[in-house]
């Protein structure tokens, strides 16, 4: 019959389509596929020998589905017809055993990833790794950098080839903390901290987001992850402790206040604990912890 | 004072912007269109007395098909918003729609598509065949059946309701807290989505409980568990999802509407509340949900590529055995849905092994298929294309499924695009082609003819096109690292292309469903050419064929006796010789608008919460409880087709197919 | 009724209707379940106010428990009596149960209202909205069983045991006894557990 050569078509075209779409985009970044990031790195090698291996079952099902179903149509009277013939064990043994080798194979890469790329995981390295806080906000990002007493909002840097130790946490709904081209994402929830392990292998500027849905300004809360020489970095660090602009509280209370698409911000400060004392407030008692406003001890 | 009275009701509720105000204005002027109409043609009676009262599976289900398909062409209005904005909201330009608005589309397009979409399709063509298939006149409890079906319906009116009074959720088709809790989302959006769930879940969990006993306990004599079609063992294998899934979405529910309404604190982030229970709770059910939906599509499937294969499914034992591990595993994979919350590499381990696992069943079952139609002879009839569409589709949008449930990819995939376009590789072209396929393959035995054969095909064709236009370019974006549900973003990341591109594929499946409804059309004024003289158009194997079409309302004058699997597919073959049937009277159940009564109460009761009318709140529950115990004292609920009435029937089938 | 079913298709209808009570029950038993685990995922949840240890008053909910134990013996005798076909007694042992778990709930509504007018609501702590919820959820599945109860009295009176009355008697005990059954968990999980454990 023809109309399997149509469905054919159809894909065939659709395909086509699609990749001159491919073509005209030609210069987009494909940022799971091209990693700045160890992390990131190991995560597309595991996604391509992943999407590979299932190849392996998916092409040859897809090639017998458009053999079988063109050979025993029912206008070729030259193929064999058995109605009754319902069961093989071979076959069927078979079939329950290719998917069995394959999801095998896939649990073991399974068990040996999730532990290697356990977000909470430090990353290995000679070199000193840098601590950075994370709080998701109404909707924006602050990064505080506990030991260089400075804070930014939607603008993070830090030196290349060094182990950066996220502690994300959030002061409102639930975010997704998210660099793609250096490496997965972990939620950002209230009253708790969740870590992320990345480090950048060169200098550059990454785009970085919330992916996950928490309010109305939520499409406008993006920020720059720059990776940078460790001088360039140390200088950035002087030249932001050295602005006028304070972290203090009222400056947080100010910043809490609901808002998209927030220009990136620095800041000088010397209270240490503003991130302890942001998960702590939602150990509270009292039922104003949940106002956004700001801090409530 | 009187203010008071209707609670946060105000009369602002009612005024939305400009797009808002169109879907407001659309849902008007239909319901007035069908009730002006209605008057019109003076319907109500029969309305009434033929549809809405009936207690026959069979005119449910059609009202469930109904509903479900209105409920589709909604749900892909709010996909051409989401589109529309999509492709244009770059840069500078902000598109057509606030970020609120466009958030309550998204999370409405979600939950009609589900809820009312998939769920509605699939009760609908459980109703109307798993009674027939299993040699019953009936379900079990076809008063509760009524019942179920006008929850379902109660649950789509507030759904829509909250478009002409007030808003919809804007939280996401699942409402995570804290952003769905009350000091976060303040209004009645997110109260309107608890609560027509609430409204519409409870009659699906009463639809579970129902057919699963329907299943156990209604089987003509002689069909064992092993002789059943293998599409009522989809829907056992779905029902006992259903029976243990849907309390933990009650559950679920009620929780969150507490907090919201009474200021409870489960899922608060502070005193004490913990809003990663919720997620874990709503995905308990969710996941099962998925399998709940996509059982009776395999199913539907099973007996498609037999039927038009003309050959035995192949492997029917591995199939049944394929289905019941999918039930099982089903409850074991929930945790994949947020690997991203960090709940440690052993836990998620385990948790994307087993997702891994639900693959293998899987893949036995596609094998089987391919096996059935390996010498065959196969006729392309429009259920069958499905099936080949749904071959490709869900064989690539399971190897996407399968990459996701390795965790450390998954931080890389989750909440992108390319999860939206795995999952609807599912939803769409696992759940909806398998429910496409079914109503085209029974439609002839509920309505006595078949559809338009070409117009099926166009249909088919452009919702294949459509959907690899409106998906890969989803698929490609996610790899880029676009985030779901974006109502803006920056023209340097160079995605508009792609969005265009997938817009363009929303409107090519809009014109598929364009050929549906000019299918539907066509056949009905067509239909004394495609009628179905012999009640067997497709050469069946099942018993739904061995009867007239359209079925009679009792089903089956005589009960049959089942002694093998492809029960009429072997009494064709047979040589003995048929005895004359002996009919007896008939008991089926009197048609009750108490169901509809009930429903309507409920429909009530969420409303008066949803708007904290408290007064109606209580009446509307005393109305329901006073109802159900009017219904409970009636013992007159039974009528008698005689035998006289069925031999009439039967001999006036008979002679339209000798004819 | 217009036409007579034979007694094969009166038990065939019994047995259905009670085998999907039964799967009705098994869907409560998750709704239970999911209950259960909220609690106990939250019962440390106090936020600074009190626990368990501090509120629970163990004769009063003793009391309680062995009122509800008695009322699933006494609907068990309603339903024996029901069998003989003897009305007056099937009536007093549901009238018996009815008082019993009147007072059951009343007695519940009393602690509930004692815990609120000491401020410790269900606002108080995520602790304290699981036990008001599950607790509640038992005594709202209590205070339905005493509105069936009440129209299952009126049926018995006005209709006497027809295949309807009893089938619903047979129905109404089983929902007793699976609500005894799941007073007996909370009894343990929410009450001696948390009156041991600090």
């Amino acid at each position: 019959m023809k109309k399997n050569y149509k469905i054919l078509g159809i894909i065939v075209v659709s395909m086509g389509v699609v990749l001159v779409a491919g073509f005209l985009l030609r210069h987009n970044t494909f940022a799971v596929l091209q990693p700045r990031g160890v992390i990131a790195e190991k995560q597309r090698t595991l996604i391509i020998t992943a999407t590979l291996l299932m190849l392996l079952v998916v092409v040859p099902v897809l090639a017998m589905t458009a053999g079988i179903a063109y050979k025993y149509r029912a206008t070729n009277k030259k193929a064999r017809y058995t109605p009754n013939w319902d069961h093989n064990l071979t076959a069927e043994t078979i079939w329950w055993t290719i998917p069995f080798v394959l999801v095998a194979v896939l649990g073991v890469i399974t068990w040996n990833s999730s532990h290697e790329l356990d977000p909470f995981k430090p990353i290995a390295s000679t070199t000193k790794p840098i601590t950075i806080q994370v709080v998701a906000m109404q909707w924006k990002w602050l990064f505080i950098y506990p030991d260089q007493n400075i804070a930014t909002v939607n603008y993070v840097q830090f030196p290349k080839n060094t182990p950066v130790n996220f502690q994300i946490t959030s002061d409102a709904a639930m975010n997704s903390f998210w660099i793609p081209q250096l490496g997965g994402q972990i939620y950002a929830m209230a009253g708790m901290t969740t870590q992320l392990h990345l480090m950048a292998n060169d200098v550059g500027k990454f785009r970085g987001a919330s992916a996950n849905l928490s309010g109305a300004g939520f499409a406008g809360m993006k920020f720059i992850a720059e990776s940078s020489n460790s001088s360039d970095f140390k200088e950035w660090v002087n030249g932001v402790k050295r602005s006028p602009e304070r972290l203090t509280m009222a400056n947080y209370a100010q910043l809490a206040r609901a808002s998209s698409n927030v220009a990136p911000k620095t800041y000088a400060w010397e209270d240490s604990a503003l991130y302890d004392n942001l998960i702590m407030k939602y150990m509270g008692t009292d039922n104003s912890a949940m106002h956004m406003a700001g801090m409530t001890e | 004072m009187f203010a008071d009275l209707l609670g946060r009701l105000h009369l602002s509720d009612f005024q939305h912007d400009m797009i808002a105000t169109g879907g407001q204005l659309s849902i008007v002027f239909g319901i007035l269109g069908i009730v002006g109409l209605l008057f019109y043609l003076k319907r109500w009676k029969w309305l009434w007395r033929e549809w809405l009262t009936s207690q026959d599976p069979k005119k449910i289900g059609v009202m469930y098909i109904i509903v479900a398909f209105v409920m589709l062409i909604r749900g892909l209005g709010d996909t051409m918003l989401l589109r529309t904005q999509q492709a244009t909201s770059v840069g500078n330009s902000h598109g057509i729609l606030t970020s609120d608005h466009f958030q309550q589309i998204f999370s409405a397009h979600g939950t009609l598509m589900i809820f009312f979409v998939a769920m509605g399709l699939m009760f609908g063509l459980i109703n109307l065949i798993l009674p027939l298939q299993i040699g019953a006149r009936d379900v079990a409890f076809p008063f509760l059946n009524s019942v179920s079906f006008w929850l379902f319906a109660a649950g789509m009116g507030l759904v829509n309701l909250s478009l002409i009074v007030g808003e919809f959720s804007a939280a996401g088709w699942l409402a995570y807290p804290p952003l769905s809790g009350i000091a976060l989302s303040p209004g009645v959006g997110v109260d309107y989505w608890i609560w027509s769930l609430q409204i519409a879940g409870v009659g699906s969990l009463l639809s579970g409980v129902n057919f699963l006993v329907t299943i156990l306990k209604m089987r003509a004599p002689g069909m064992t568990l092993m002789k059943m079609p293998i599409f009522v063992w989809s829907v056992l294998g779905s029902m006992t999802l259903i029976v243990f899934a849907f309390p933990f979405l009650t559950g679920a529910l009620a929780l969150l509407g507490l907090d919201r309404t009474i200021g409870t604190h489960f899922f608060t982030s502070d005193l004490g509340g913990n809003p990663m229970m919720y997620v874990n709770l709503i995905w308990a059910w969710g996941h099962p949900e998925v399998y709940v939906l996509v059982l009776p599509a395999f199913g539907i499937y099973s007996e498609v590529v037999a039927t038009f294969a003309r050959k035995r499914l192949f492997g029917y034992t591995s199939m049944v055995y394929a289905l019941a591990s999918i039930t099982v595993l089903a409850f074991l994979v929930w945790l994949h849905h947020f690997f991203t919350m960090g709940a440690g590499a052993n836990v998620n381990t385990f948790f994307g092994i087993m997702t891994a696992v639900i693959a293998i069943p899987t893949g036995v079952k596609v094998f089987n298929w391919l096996f059935t139609m390996y010498r065959g002879q196969i006729h392309f009839k429009t259920p069958m294309m499905w099936f080949l569409a749904f071959v490709v589709t869900f064989t690539i949008g399971g190897a996407a499924g399968v990459l996701m449930s390795i965790p450390a990819a998954d931080f890389q995939l989750h909440n992108t695009l390319f999860l939206v376009a795995h999952f609807h590789t599912m939803i769409v072209g696992g759940v909806l082609f398998g429910y496409f396929a079914g109503f085209s393959y029974w439609f002839p035995k509920i309505f006595g003819f078949r559809l338009n054969e070409r117009l099926g095909r166009y249909a088919l064709y452009s919702w294949l096109v459509g959907f690899v236009l409106a998906f890969v370019p989803l698929y490609i974006l996610g790899i880029m690292g676009a985030t779901r549900r974006l109502d803006h973003y920056d023209a340097s990341l160079g995605w508009q292309w792609l969005f265009i591109i997938a817009a363009i594929g929303a409107l090519t499946i809009l014109l598929g469903v364009g050929f549906q409804v000019a299918q539907l059309v066509v056949s009905i004024i067509t239909r004394y050419d495609n009628r179905d003289l012999t009640g067997d158009p497709w050469d069946g194997r099942t018993l739904e064929w061995s009867i007239s079409s359209p079925a009679p309302v009792y089903n089956f004058a005589v009960i049959p006796t089942v002694t093998d699997r492809d029960a009429f597919w072997e009494s064709k073959q047979s040589e003995a010789v048929k005895l004359p049937p002996v009919y007896t009277d008939i008991v089926l159940p009197k048609n009750t608008g108490m169901g509809v009564i009930i429903a309507g109460f409920a429909f009530l009761f969420g409303f008066a919460i949803i708007w904290h009318i408290w007064w109606l709140m209580v009446i509307a529950l005393f109305g329901i409880i006073g109802s159900m115990i009017v219904r409970a004292s009636d013992d007159d609920t039974e009528e008698v087709i005689t035998a006289d009435e069925v031999a009439r029937i039967e001999i006036a089938a008979a002679q339209r197919s000798v004819l | 009724m217009s036409h007579k079913l034979s007694a094969e298709q009166v038990q065939f209808d019994t047995d259905k209707t009670i085998f999907g009570f039964w799967v009705y029950i098994l869907t409560d038993c998750v709704l239970f379940a999911s209950l259960f685990a909220t609690y106990a995922v939250l019962r440390n949840g106090t936020a600074g106010g009190p626990s368990g240890a501090e509120l629970f008053n163990m004769p009063y909910v003793l009391v309680e428990t062995l009122l509800l134990l008695t009322s699933s013996f006494t609907s068990g005798m309603a339903l024996l009596a029901a069998t003989k076909r003897n009305k007056s007694a099937t009536l007093m042992w549901l009238g018996i149960t009815f008082a019993l778990g009147t007072i059951f709930v009343g007695m519940e509504l009393h602690e509930f209202s004692n815990l609120v007018q000491d401020g410790n609501s269900w606002r108080r702590s995520g602790f304290l909205s699981a036990f008001f919820t599950l607790v509640g959820a038992h005594g709202l599945h209590i205070t339905a069983g005493l509105l069936w109860l009440v129209a299952l009295v009126q049926q018995v009176v006005q209709k006497g045991f027809t295949s309807g009355t009893l089938k619903r008697l047979q129905l109404f005990s089983l929902f007793w006894h699976f609500l005894d059954i799941v007073w007996i968990f909370i009894f343990t999980i929410v009450y001696l557990i948390g009156v041991v454990k600090v």
